[in-house]
């Protein structure tokens, strides 16, 4: 069992930072657990999702954002969906994720290189190269083998294109990416 | 609404490869319907999740570019797309995009701004409340009689509901009633808005092999020959992972998983190329075969 010491360890800034960038009322849950019975992903998750919207009452940010659970959630809206006091839940998630990747988390390694690996396929070719992210990501994470068994079950369909689909002008969604840089987080 | 039904189609990027045949099926099946699709022109990705798992001006600015070109576009009603993925995040950029000052801020990261003025919606959607089931039946060439079908929505074509606004959240029924009235039979399917484990195949495989062989678990328990999705990404998972599925769960399931749109080409007779059937990975042949034989049957029945 974990053992977390509150008054040594809360943060009130993060709790404020949190409900400011996702627009969400967190001390609104009441610890129903309708988010974590509907959850999917609660068999992977290191924290279930009640128990983070519970940390997060607590102001306990560094438990939240090196936990894994934030990673594997794929807002799938179940959570969303079912709260009794319309926490969007899932947004929360996300923008957890964000705070993460802004600190230098990335307890789903994997998780973090296909997101990463994607968006670097969108901002190269305007559209996401299946067959390019993949190999990015192989690269990043040295697993050689992913996916290597369902190749021969694409290729002859013509389902894995070996070049990208490029939209005329994949300046202009570069561009949309070097703004977002220049502009920095808030 | 305009007397024709003619709209901005957004096709996404798994209609370039891993869902070719969803986007050929949904291009004849609307034609046939008496749907024109304008595609948008020099459409870009809308930045799938992997952009709001990063950024939400970001995502929304992806997003929001093709909004802005399909604004440029003359007479159309409504911008469509076959993607749920996609559809998500057209409409939450279009939501979002309501508030000044965070338009503002999107706006900073585009060449033309976007105003979000039309709306969005699935094919579903748009078959089936701007078509309807009752004007798709007397279109039917031939009746798929006897074809016992799962329909599986999967989480976000529905959710949440008051983004989505579309048929029931924890029950729809679009593609049950779509799939009655071309003559095919949907079975009990509880698991319909459950995750089939999404983008997680490469990075975390047990995943969808656990969430993804729940569904074909269901759906053979509750006497389906075939599934029926809507998205290329639940598709994909069920089709062309079932045999890592398999593999992984110890099952040996070779159940056939076809996008709406295939099901309903064939009844208006579409030819098969043209629906792409020989794109699935599961071949679904043994099953179309079992239709032919009775379908002939059915049809005289029905009329």
């Amino acid at each position: 069992m974990n053992v977390i010491s509150l008054s040594s360890t809360q943060d009130r800034n993060f709790v404020a930072q949190v409900e400011k960038e996702s627009g969400q009322s967190v001390s609104q849950c009441y610890q129903c657990g309708n988010c974590t019975a509907g959850c999917p992903y609660t068999s992977v998750y290191d924290i279930p999702v009640h128990q983070v919207m519970r940390l997060l009452q607590a102001g306990q940010k560094q438990t939240l954002l090196s936990c894994r659970s934030i990673w594997l959630c794929a807002s799938c809206q179940s959570c969303t969906t079912r709260c009794p006091n319309n926490i969007d839940v899932a947004h929360v998630m996300d923008v957890l994720r964000h705070m993460a990747r802004r600190e230098g988390h990335a307890t789903e390694y994997g998780v973090k290189s296909f997101v990463d690996s994607f968006l670097a396929s969108v901002e190269r070719n305007g559209r996401a190269f299946e067959m390019g992210l993949l190999v990015s990501y192989i690269l990043k994470t040295g697993k050689f083998w992913t996916d290597v068994d369902l190749a021969p079950k694409m290729l002859p369909k013509n389902k894995l294109s070996p070049f990208p689909h490029k939209v005329k002008n994949p300046e202009a969604i570069a561009k949309i990416f070097e703004r977002f840089r220049q502009e920095g987080h808030k | 609404m305009s007397s024709r039904l003619r709209y901005a189609y957004y096709p996404g990027c798994s209609a370039l490869g891993t869902s070719k045949e969803y986007d050929s099926s949904t291009r004849a099946v609307c034609e046939a319907l008496g749907m024109e699709l304008v595609e948008i022109p020099d459409w870009s990705c809308c930045g799938s999740s992997p952009a709001h798992t990063v950024d939400h001006r970001l995502s929304c600015a992806l997003a929001g570019r093709n909004l802005a070109l399909a604004e440029l576009m003359e007479d159309v009603s409504a911008i469509l797309t076959p993607c749920p993925s996609c559809l998500t995040n057209l409409k939450t950029a279009s939501a979002k995009l309501k508030k000044p000052e965070f338009a503002a801020e999107v706006n900073k990261l585009l060449d033309r701004p976007v105003r979000a003025t039309l709306p969005v919606k699935s094919v579903l959607q748009a078959i089936h409340e701007d078509v309807g089931p009752d004007a798709v039946r007397p279109k039917v060439f031939k009746w798929l009689t006897g074809l016992k079908l799962a329909p599986y929505y999967g989480c976000i074509m529905n959710r949440p509901p008051e983004l989505m606004a579309f048929d029931d959240h924890e029950n729809p029924v679009a593609m049950d009633q779509l799939m009655d009235a071309v003559g095919a039979e949907t079975v009990s399917f509880p698991l319909k808005v459950e995750c089939c484990g999404a983008s997680y195949g490469v990075a975390r495989r047990d995943i969808v092999e656990n969430l993804s062989g729940k569904l074909l678990d269901l759906a053979a328990l509750n006497g389906a020959q075939a599934m029926v999705t809507a998205c290329p990404l639940c598709q994909m998972n069920l089709d062309l992972r079932q045999d890592q599925i398999n593999a992984a769960n110890r099952t040996s399931h070779r159940m056939p998983v076809f996008y709406f749109t295939q099901l309903l080409g064939l009844a208006l007779g579409l030819g098969e190329k043209e629906l792409g059937m020989n794109k699935l990975s599961v071949s679904p042949h043994p099953v179309l075969a079992g239709i032919e034989s009775v379908g002939t049957a059915g049809k005289g029945a029905r009329q």
